[in-house]
């Protein structure tokens, strides 16, 4: 009974969050409700057993990937967008649109799907740091040293770009 | 009861307003705000699923979902600090350097 209440009040807190993100005229406030949507999206972890992932949401997202977001934004200072009025409604109508038949669509997929007929209580062992340490070092090994890969081509990768070229 | 089917309509519902973002917002930041929103949309089902089937490996892909998401966010927010200051605009009509 109490899982339905925080789910919903996350849920709908969360969704509300996310339509904020997209519809808000200021980069700088839909950051804020990004980070909004990403705190409640942890309690859903909460609720379904992942500790360590909610805990990794915050740290990570929160922490790191919006700090950045915000930074960049600062840093930009940038103008509203500027559309003609007929372009922009074009654009809405269609995105919104197209939006909508993709939901109903794979809402339609995900409930006619094959899945497990339970949805059993989460184990209190199955999200904590061991368990998906283990699992991360033993089965998702190789997955995970190739992820070392991948972040020291984006370092490289941003050092790269960002770089001034004083010849230019 | 809530069960597996709730959370992934929340999930999908959070995939199809960043679709939202991507097709009706211009601006390249706001694009790549869109992104987070599906990174974590798949978040969200991956998670569910791992507490269905009991199996925690859905949620070492979240994890790898995250660093991917970070790798991503660190170029393309590079990409956009380089666009601001060579072409002086992050509208993503604008930008056509490779159309033609």
């Amino acid at each position: 009974m109490s899982e339905a209440v925080f789910f919903y009040l996350f849920t709908t807190v969360m969704v509300l969050a996310a339509l904020s993100v997209v519809l808000n005229r200021q980069p700088i406030y839909s950051v804020l409700s990004l980070l909004l949507a990403m705190f409640c999206l942890a309690a859903l972890f909460v609720m379904l057993g992942a500790y360590f992932v909610a805990a990794l949401q915050i740290l990570l997202y929160a922490g790191a990937v919006l700090v950045l977001f915000l930074f960049v934004i600062m840093l930009l200072n940038l103008e509203p967008e500027a559309l003609s009025r007929m372009r922009l409604f074009t654009l809405r109508t269609a995105g919104t649109l197209s939006a909508l038949v993709f939901f109903l669509a794979l809402s339609k997929i995900l409930r006619s799907a094959g899945q497990p007929s339970t949805f059993p209580n989460p184990s209190p062992s199955s999200g904590t740091v061991e368990s998906v340490g283990r699992l991360l070092f033993s089965t998702y090994l190789v997955p995970f040293e190739l992820t070392s890969f991948l972040i020291l081509a984006a370092i490289i990768g941003a050092v790269t770009l960002a770089k001034q070229h004083p010849h230019e | 009861m809530i069960t597996l089917t709730h959370y992934l309509v929340a999930s999908a519902l959070l995939f199809a307003i960043g679709l939202v973002g991507i097709l009706t917002r211009r601006n390249v930041l706001m694009i790549l705000l869109s992104i987070e929103l599906i990174f974590n949309a798949a978040n969200l089902a991956f998670v569910a699923y791992a507490r269905a089937w009991g199996d925690v490996g859905g949620q070492v892909v979240v994890f790898f979902i995250i660093t991917v998401a970070a790798a991503e966010v660190t170029v393309g927010l590079a990409i956009a600090v380089l666009l601001s200051r060579q072409l002086k605009t992050l509208n993503a009509d604008e930008i056509s350097l490779l159309k033609w």
